[in-house]
Protein backbone atom coordinates (compact mmCIF):
# COMPACT_ATOMS: atom_id res chain seq x y z
CA UNK A 1 0.00 0.00 0.00
CA UNK A 2 0.73 3.53 -0.75
CA UNK A 3 1.40 5.93 1.82
CA UNK A 4 -1.21 9.07 1.85
CA UNK A 5 1.89 11.23 1.66
CA UNK A 6 3.53 9.48 -1.11
CA UNK A 7 1.63 11.93 -3.71
CA UNK A 8 2.85 15.23 -2.11
CA UNK A 9 5.47 15.62 0.96
CA UNK A 10 7.19 12.51 -0.19
CA UNK A 11 8.24 14.25 -3.40
CA UNK A 12 8.30 17.88 -1.32
CA UNK A 13 10.69 15.85 0.83
CA UNK A 14 13.07 14.25 -1.33
CA UNK A 15 13.03 17.37 -4.12
CA UNK A 16 13.96 19.64 -1.00
CA UNK A 17 10.81 22.01 -1.70
CA UNK A 18 9.48 21.86 1.96
CA UNK A 19 9.67 24.30 4.21
CA UNK A 20 11.78 23.42 7.43
CA UNK A 21 8.01 22.37 9.37
CA UNK A 22 7.19 20.67 7.08
CA UNK A 23 9.85 18.76 6.49
CA UNK A 24 10.83 17.97 10.20
CA UNK A 25 6.90 16.76 10.38
CA UNK A 26 7.88 14.45 7.30
CA UNK A 27 11.11 13.22 8.95
CA UNK A 28 8.60 11.91 12.25
CA UNK A 29 6.08 10.15 9.57
CA UNK A 30 9.40 8.30 8.27
CA UNK A 31 10.42 6.44 11.49
CA UNK A 32 7.33 5.16 10.97
CA UNK A 33 6.48 4.53 7.47
CA UNK A 34 8.37 1.73 5.82
CA UNK A 35 6.38 2.82 2.39
CA UNK A 36 7.39 6.21 2.25
CA UNK A 37 11.47 4.95 3.03
CA UNK A 38 11.34 2.62 0.59
CA UNK A 39 9.60 4.91 -2.16
CA UNK A 40 12.62 6.94 -1.27
CA UNK A 41 14.80 4.67 -2.20
CA UNK A 42 13.35 4.26 -5.49
CA UNK A 43 13.10 7.78 -6.28
CA UNK A 44 16.48 8.29 -6.15
CA UNK A 45 17.97 5.34 -7.77
CA UNK A 46 15.31 6.60 -10.66
CA UNK A 47 16.72 10.30 -10.55
CA UNK A 48 20.40 9.20 -10.45
CA UNK A 49 19.60 6.70 -13.37
CA UNK A 50 18.38 9.57 -15.00
CA UNK A 51 21.01 11.63 -14.56
CA UNK A 52 23.81 9.18 -15.14
CA UNK A 53 22.23 8.45 -18.93
CA UNK A 54 22.56 11.17 -19.77
CA UNK A 55 19.37 12.30 -21.10
CA UNK A 56 19.68 16.05 -21.36
CA UNK A 57 20.08 16.92 -25.39
CA UNK A 58 21.81 19.94 -25.93
CA UNK A 59 20.60 21.65 -28.85
CA UNK A 60 22.87 21.22 -32.37
CA UNK A 61 25.54 24.04 -33.04
CA UNK A 62 23.22 24.51 -37.08
CA UNK A 63 20.27 25.57 -34.48
CA UNK A 64 22.20 27.92 -32.76
CA UNK A 65 23.68 29.34 -35.55
CA UNK A 66 20.96 29.68 -37.23
CA UNK A 67 18.52 31.51 -34.25
CA UNK A 68 21.42 33.64 -33.67
CA UNK A 69 21.08 34.93 -37.62
CA UNK A 70 17.35 35.38 -37.42
CA UNK A 71 17.95 37.73 -34.59
CA UNK A 72 20.70 39.60 -36.96
CA UNK A 73 23.91 39.74 -35.35
CA UNK A 74 24.12 43.04 -33.28
CA UNK A 75 27.49 41.94 -31.72
CA UNK A 76 29.18 40.41 -34.51
CA UNK A 77 31.78 42.18 -35.86
CA UNK A 78 33.49 39.39 -38.23
CA UNK A 79 33.23 39.28 -41.96
CA UNK A 80 30.24 38.17 -43.85
CA UNK A 81 29.90 34.03 -44.14
CA UNK A 82 32.41 32.72 -46.46
CA UNK A 83 29.89 31.28 -48.66
CA UNK A 84 27.75 33.83 -48.94
CA UNK A 85 30.62 36.24 -50.17
CA UNK A 86 31.24 33.37 -52.62
CA UNK A 87 28.07 33.69 -53.91
CA UNK A 88 28.56 37.31 -54.05
CA UNK A 89 31.37 36.45 -55.75
CA UNK A 90 29.98 34.51 -58.47
CA UNK A 91 27.43 36.86 -58.78
CA UNK A 92 29.70 39.85 -59.75
CA UNK A 93 32.01 36.92 -61.95
CA UNK A 94 28.93 36.44 -64.04
CA UNK A 95 28.39 40.00 -65.00
CA UNK A 96 31.79 40.19 -65.54
CA UNK A 97 31.28 37.92 -68.51
CA UNK A 98 28.29 40.14 -70.59
CA UNK A 99 31.03 42.89 -70.84
CA UNK A 100 33.34 41.96 -73.91
CA UNK A 101 36.52 43.21 -74.58
CA UNK A 102 39.16 45.54 -72.69
CA UNK A 103 36.81 45.96 -70.26
CA UNK A 104 36.67 42.63 -68.80
CA UNK A 105 39.45 43.18 -66.50
CA UNK A 106 38.50 46.51 -65.53
CA UNK A 107 34.58 45.19 -64.61
CA UNK A 108 35.83 42.33 -62.37
CA UNK A 109 38.29 44.73 -60.36
CA UNK A 110 35.50 47.18 -59.32
CA UNK A 111 32.60 44.49 -59.04
CA UNK A 112 34.56 42.32 -56.40
CA UNK A 113 35.83 45.65 -54.62
CA UNK A 114 32.50 46.56 -54.85
CA UNK A 115 31.19 43.37 -52.74
CA UNK A 116 33.51 43.75 -50.46
CA UNK A 117 33.13 47.16 -49.56
CA UNK A 118 29.73 46.26 -49.22
CA UNK A 119 30.59 43.87 -46.87
CA UNK A 120 32.87 46.48 -44.92
CA UNK A 121 30.00 49.05 -45.07
CA UNK A 122 27.76 46.47 -43.51
CA UNK A 123 29.82 45.31 -40.76
CA UNK A 124 30.25 49.70 -39.75
CA UNK A 125 26.39 49.39 -40.24
CA UNK A 126 25.92 46.90 -37.64
CA UNK A 127 28.86 48.47 -34.91
CA UNK A 128 27.08 51.10 -35.30
CA UNK A 129 23.81 49.81 -33.93
CA UNK A 130 25.27 48.92 -30.69
CA UNK A 131 23.96 51.41 -28.21
CA UNK A 132 25.41 54.90 -28.27
CA UNK A 133 27.51 54.19 -31.61
CA UNK A 134 25.18 56.05 -33.90
CA UNK A 135 26.09 59.37 -33.61
CA UNK A 136 28.81 61.60 -32.13
CA UNK A 137 27.36 64.93 -33.40
CA UNK A 138 23.43 64.55 -32.30
CA UNK A 139 21.69 67.19 -34.51
CA UNK A 140 18.91 67.78 -37.16
CA UNK A 141 20.33 71.06 -38.70
CA UNK A 142 22.19 70.71 -41.75
CA UNK A 143 24.39 73.67 -40.51
CA UNK A 144 25.74 72.21 -37.38
CA UNK A 145 26.73 69.01 -38.57
CA UNK A 146 28.62 70.47 -41.77
CA UNK A 147 29.98 72.64 -39.62
CA UNK A 148 31.26 69.56 -37.05
CA UNK A 149 32.30 67.57 -39.91
CA UNK A 150 34.62 70.41 -41.21
CA UNK A 151 37.28 70.11 -38.49
CA UNK A 152 37.65 66.56 -38.81
CA UNK A 153 37.67 66.11 -42.65
CA UNK A 154 39.84 67.08 -45.11
CA UNK A 155 36.80 66.57 -47.58
CA UNK A 156 33.64 68.61 -47.84
CA UNK A 157 29.78 67.88 -48.57
CA UNK A 158 26.50 69.58 -47.98
CA UNK A 159 24.36 67.61 -44.94
CA UNK A 160 20.57 68.17 -45.30
CA UNK A 161 17.82 67.08 -43.10
CA UNK A 162 15.03 65.70 -45.59
CA UNK A 163 12.83 65.29 -42.34
CA UNK A 164 9.47 66.52 -44.31
CA UNK A 165 10.40 63.63 -47.46
CA UNK A 166 10.40 61.14 -44.24
CA UNK A 167 14.65 61.23 -43.74
CA UNK A 168 15.08 63.19 -40.69
CA UNK A 169 18.92 64.09 -40.35
CA UNK A 170 19.51 62.48 -36.56
CA UNK A 171 23.52 63.93 -37.04
CA UNK A 172 26.93 62.30 -37.75
CA UNK A 173 30.05 60.58 -37.27
CA UNK A 174 33.41 59.92 -38.35
CA UNK A 175 33.77 55.94 -39.18
CA UNK A 176 36.77 53.76 -40.57
CA UNK A 177 36.29 51.57 -43.12
CA UNK A 178 38.44 50.14 -45.79
CA UNK A 179 41.43 51.26 -44.22
CA UNK A 180 40.48 55.05 -44.52
CA UNK A 181 38.06 57.76 -42.47
CA UNK A 182 34.74 58.31 -43.68
CA UNK A 183 31.80 60.63 -42.82
CA UNK A 184 28.41 58.92 -42.28
CA UNK A 185 25.42 60.87 -41.72
CA UNK A 186 22.66 59.21 -39.91
CA UNK A 187 18.82 59.56 -41.05
CA UNK A 188 15.99 57.78 -39.91
CA UNK A 189 13.18 56.41 -41.64
CA UNK A 190 10.03 55.11 -40.11
CA UNK A 191 11.84 53.59 -37.46
CA UNK A 192 15.20 52.34 -38.72
CA UNK A 193 18.40 54.00 -38.67
CA UNK A 194 20.23 54.82 -42.09
CA UNK A 195 23.88 55.15 -42.39
CA UNK A 196 25.33 57.15 -45.49
CA UNK A 197 28.71 56.70 -45.71
CA UNK A 198 30.70 59.22 -47.76
CA UNK A 199 34.27 59.64 -48.59
CA UNK A 200 36.59 60.99 -51.38
CA UNK A 201 36.84 59.56 -55.02
CA UNK A 202 38.47 59.76 -57.81
CA UNK A 203 36.71 56.95 -59.73
CA UNK A 204 34.36 58.67 -62.46
CA UNK A 205 31.15 57.33 -63.45
CA UNK A 206 28.10 58.24 -62.17
CA UNK A 207 26.08 54.70 -61.96
CA UNK A 208 24.30 53.56 -58.79
CA UNK A 209 24.72 50.08 -57.51
CA UNK A 210 22.72 48.08 -54.85
CA UNK A 211 22.35 44.89 -53.17
CA UNK A 212 21.28 43.35 -50.11
CA UNK A 213 23.14 41.80 -47.40
CA UNK A 214 22.46 39.54 -43.85
CA UNK A 215 18.92 41.60 -44.61
CA UNK A 216 20.68 44.82 -45.18
CA UNK A 217 19.58 46.78 -47.96
CA UNK A 218 22.78 49.03 -49.53
CA UNK A 219 22.71 51.21 -52.53
CA UNK A 220 26.09 52.98 -53.54
CA UNK A 221 26.68 56.31 -55.58
CA UNK A 222 28.99 59.08 -56.66
CA UNK A 223 28.42 62.86 -57.05
CA UNK A 224 31.22 64.88 -58.09
CA UNK A 225 33.94 63.81 -56.56
CA UNK A 226 32.01 61.66 -53.75
CA UNK A 227 31.20 58.53 -52.92
CA UNK A 228 28.17 58.04 -51.09
CA UNK A 229 27.21 54.49 -49.66
CA UNK A 230 23.62 54.21 -47.78
CA UNK A 231 22.99 50.95 -45.54
CA UNK A 232 19.90 50.30 -43.68
CA UNK A 233 17.12 47.82 -42.99
CA UNK A 234 14.89 49.82 -44.85
CA UNK A 235 13.69 48.79 -48.22
CA UNK A 236 15.87 49.20 -51.02
CA UNK A 237 12.72 51.75 -52.61
CA UNK A 238 13.35 53.76 -49.22
CA UNK A 239 16.94 53.72 -50.17
CA UNK A 240 16.38 54.95 -53.39
CA UNK A 241 14.50 57.51 -52.46
CA UNK A 242 17.08 59.10 -50.23
CA UNK A 243 19.85 58.71 -53.27
CA UNK A 244 17.36 60.94 -55.38
CA UNK A 245 17.31 63.66 -52.35
CA UNK A 246 21.09 63.81 -52.15
CA UNK A 247 21.71 63.98 -56.16
CA UNK A 248 18.90 66.74 -56.56
CA UNK B 1 12.01 40.39 -35.62
CA UNK B 2 11.72 44.08 -36.37
CA UNK B 3 10.09 44.66 -33.43
CA UNK B 4 12.87 44.79 -31.42
CA UNK B 5 15.42 48.32 -31.46
CA UNK B 6 19.64 47.33 -31.31
CA UNK B 7 19.61 47.90 -27.61
CA UNK B 8 16.47 45.22 -26.87
CA UNK B 9 18.01 42.48 -29.27
CA UNK B 10 21.54 42.85 -27.67
CA UNK B 11 19.79 42.48 -23.94
CA UNK B 12 17.45 39.76 -25.61
CA UNK B 13 20.66 38.00 -26.82
CA UNK B 14 22.70 38.44 -23.08
CA UNK B 15 19.58 36.96 -21.21
CA UNK B 16 17.72 34.72 -23.51
CA UNK B 17 20.24 33.27 -25.76
CA UNK B 18 22.06 31.23 -22.94
CA UNK B 19 18.65 28.96 -22.87
CA UNK B 20 18.30 27.86 -26.55
CA UNK B 21 20.05 23.99 -25.05
CA UNK B 22 16.63 24.08 -22.23
CA UNK B 23 14.37 25.16 -24.75
CA UNK B 24 15.50 22.47 -26.76
CA UNK B 25 15.95 20.14 -24.65
CA UNK B 26 12.02 20.39 -23.88
CA UNK B 27 11.02 20.13 -27.34
CA UNK B 28 12.96 17.50 -28.02
CA UNK B 29 11.35 15.35 -25.38
CA UNK B 30 7.79 16.54 -26.00
CA UNK B 31 7.89 16.07 -29.72
CA UNK B 32 9.92 12.78 -29.35
CA UNK B 33 12.04 13.69 -32.67
CA UNK B 34 14.84 15.36 -33.29
CA UNK B 35 14.37 16.80 -36.57
CA UNK B 36 10.56 18.49 -35.18
CA UNK B 37 12.37 19.63 -32.56
CA UNK B 38 14.73 22.20 -34.12
CA UNK B 39 12.30 23.80 -36.05
CA UNK B 40 9.98 23.59 -33.47
CA UNK B 41 12.41 25.28 -30.87
CA UNK B 42 13.69 27.70 -33.58
CA UNK B 43 9.88 29.57 -33.78
CA UNK B 44 10.14 29.42 -30.19
CA UNK B 45 12.80 31.01 -29.63
CA UNK B 46 11.34 33.81 -32.58
CA UNK B 47 8.09 33.96 -30.47
CA UNK B 48 10.28 34.82 -27.45
CA UNK B 49 12.17 37.65 -29.10
CA UNK B 50 8.86 39.28 -30.72
CA UNK B 51 7.32 39.17 -26.79
CA UNK B 52 10.18 39.81 -25.03
CA UNK B 53 9.51 43.78 -24.80
CA UNK B 54 6.75 42.32 -22.62
CA UNK B 55 9.06 40.41 -20.30
CA UNK B 56 9.16 41.81 -17.02
CA UNK B 57 9.98 38.80 -15.00
CA UNK B 58 12.96 37.78 -13.63
CA UNK B 59 12.97 33.86 -14.20
CA UNK B 60 13.96 33.92 -18.04
CA UNK B 61 14.30 30.35 -18.40
CA UNK B 62 10.46 29.72 -16.96
CA UNK B 63 9.38 32.65 -18.90
CA UNK B 64 11.21 30.81 -22.10
CA UNK B 65 10.18 27.03 -21.28
CA UNK B 66 6.63 28.41 -21.29
CA UNK B 67 6.61 29.84 -24.40
CA UNK B 68 8.61 26.26 -26.08
CA UNK B 69 5.56 24.12 -24.26
CA UNK B 70 2.57 26.34 -25.79
CA UNK B 71 4.47 26.19 -29.07
CA UNK B 72 4.86 22.35 -28.88
CA UNK B 73 1.78 21.85 -28.35
CA UNK B 74 0.37 24.37 -31.25
CA UNK B 75 2.57 22.07 -33.14
CA UNK B 76 1.62 19.00 -32.25
CA UNK B 77 -2.21 19.72 -32.45
CA UNK B 78 -1.47 21.25 -36.04
CA UNK B 79 0.66 17.89 -37.14
CA UNK B 80 0.15 15.10 -34.83
CA UNK B 81 -3.67 15.91 -33.42
CA UNK B 82 -3.60 12.10 -33.00
CA UNK B 83 -0.94 11.70 -30.25
CA UNK B 84 -2.91 13.96 -27.99
CA UNK B 85 -5.85 12.86 -28.12
CA UNK B 86 -4.54 9.25 -26.84
CA UNK B 87 -3.12 11.24 -24.05
CA UNK B 88 -6.29 12.24 -22.58
CA UNK B 89 -6.47 8.46 -21.89
CA UNK B 90 -3.28 8.64 -19.46
CA UNK B 91 -3.75 5.38 -17.41
CA UNK B 92 -4.70 3.35 -20.40
CA UNK B 93 -1.56 2.36 -21.86
CA UNK B 94 1.46 1.62 -18.96
CA UNK B 95 3.24 -0.25 -22.34
CA UNK B 96 5.99 -2.42 -21.04
CA UNK B 97 8.55 -0.70 -22.44
CA UNK B 98 11.61 -3.32 -20.78
CA UNK B 99 10.39 -6.26 -21.98
CA UNK B 100 12.93 -9.17 -22.24
CA UNK B 101 13.32 -8.85 -25.98
CA UNK B 102 14.08 -5.19 -25.85
CA UNK B 103 16.26 -5.68 -22.88
CA UNK B 104 18.21 -8.53 -24.92
CA UNK B 105 18.13 -6.17 -27.87
CA UNK B 106 19.90 -3.48 -26.11
CA UNK B 107 21.68 -3.42 -23.31
CA UNK B 108 22.17 0.04 -22.96
CA UNK B 109 20.53 1.99 -20.12
CA UNK B 110 20.56 5.30 -21.99
CA UNK B 111 18.60 3.81 -24.82
CA UNK B 112 16.08 1.90 -22.54
CA UNK B 113 15.48 5.15 -20.37
CA UNK B 114 14.82 7.33 -23.56
CA UNK B 115 12.22 5.21 -24.46
CA UNK B 116 10.21 4.36 -21.25
CA UNK B 117 10.43 8.38 -21.20
CA UNK B 118 8.69 8.92 -24.52
CA UNK B 119 6.44 5.96 -23.43
CA UNK B 120 4.88 8.23 -20.60
CA UNK B 121 2.00 10.21 -21.22
CA UNK B 122 2.96 14.15 -22.24
CA UNK B 123 2.30 15.82 -19.05
CA UNK B 124 4.21 13.31 -17.35
CA UNK B 125 7.27 13.49 -19.09
CA UNK B 126 7.04 17.39 -19.20
CA UNK B 127 7.43 16.94 -15.24
CA UNK B 128 9.88 14.75 -15.58
CA UNK B 129 12.24 16.49 -18.01
CA UNK B 130 11.57 19.88 -16.33
CA UNK B 131 12.49 18.66 -12.83
CA UNK B 132 15.19 15.76 -13.33
CA UNK B 133 16.51 16.86 -16.04
CA UNK B 134 16.12 20.84 -16.94
CA UNK B 135 16.34 21.04 -12.20
CA UNK B 136 13.30 23.38 -12.37
CA UNK B 137 11.81 24.31 -8.74
CA UNK B 138 8.26 23.33 -8.52
CA UNK B 139 7.37 26.95 -8.54
CA UNK B 140 9.18 27.10 -12.39
CA UNK B 141 7.37 24.22 -13.01
CA UNK B 142 3.86 25.60 -11.91
CA UNK B 143 4.25 28.62 -14.25
CA UNK B 144 5.62 26.71 -17.18
CA UNK B 145 3.21 23.92 -16.91
CA UNK B 146 0.84 26.73 -15.86
CA UNK B 147 -0.73 24.31 -13.06
CA UNK B 148 -1.06 24.88 -9.24
CA UNK B 149 2.36 23.44 -7.18
CA UNK B 150 -0.13 20.81 -5.50
CA UNK B 151 -0.67 19.51 -9.06
CA UNK B 152 3.34 19.19 -9.65
CA UNK B 153 3.54 17.84 -6.70
CA UNK B 154 1.19 14.93 -7.49
CA UNK B 155 2.37 14.60 -11.41
CA UNK B 156 5.44 14.06 -10.51
CA UNK B 157 4.75 11.63 -8.04
CA UNK B 158 2.60 9.65 -10.96
CA UNK B 159 5.20 10.28 -13.49
CA UNK B 160 8.19 8.80 -11.38
CA UNK B 161 6.29 5.97 -10.48
CA UNK B 162 5.31 5.15 -13.69
CA UNK B 163 9.02 5.77 -14.72
CA UNK B 164 9.95 3.71 -12.52
CA UNK B 165 8.02 0.50 -12.98
CA UNK B 166 8.22 0.59 -16.53
CA UNK B 167 12.20 0.71 -15.99
CA UNK B 168 12.43 -1.93 -13.44
CA UNK B 169 13.67 -5.20 -14.62
CA UNK B 170 10.18 -7.42 -14.83
CA UNK B 171 12.36 -10.34 -12.87
CA UNK B 172 13.06 -8.26 -10.27
CA UNK B 173 9.95 -5.91 -9.90
CA UNK B 174 8.38 -8.13 -6.78
CA UNK B 175 11.79 -7.48 -4.94
CA UNK B 176 12.06 -3.71 -5.15
CA UNK B 177 8.29 -3.67 -4.44
CA UNK B 178 9.30 -5.62 -1.40
CA UNK B 179 12.28 -3.32 0.15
Amino acid sequence: MRCDFADSLLQGYFDCELSAASADEFERHLEDCVACASELVELDILSARLKVAPLYEVAPPSLKKRIRTSLRPVTRTTAIPRQLLWHLLAAAALVVLVIVGWRLRLAFHTDDYRAELATEMVDAHVRSLRPGHLTEIHSSDGQAVNEWFKEKLSFAFPARDFGKDGFALRGGRVDFVDNRSVAVLVYAHIGYPINVFIWPTRERGTSSHAGSLQSYQWIDWRKGKLEFCAISEASAADLQQLRRLFIE
Amino acid sequence: MNDLDAEDRLHFEQLVLPHIDAAFNLARWLLRRREDSEEVAQEALLRACRFFRGFRGEDVRAWLLQIVRNTCYSWLEKNRPRELMVEFDEERHLQPVATPESIAITNNDRERLTRALEALPSRFREVIVLRELEGCSYREIATIMSIPIGTVMSSLSRARRQLYFALADPSCKEAVREV
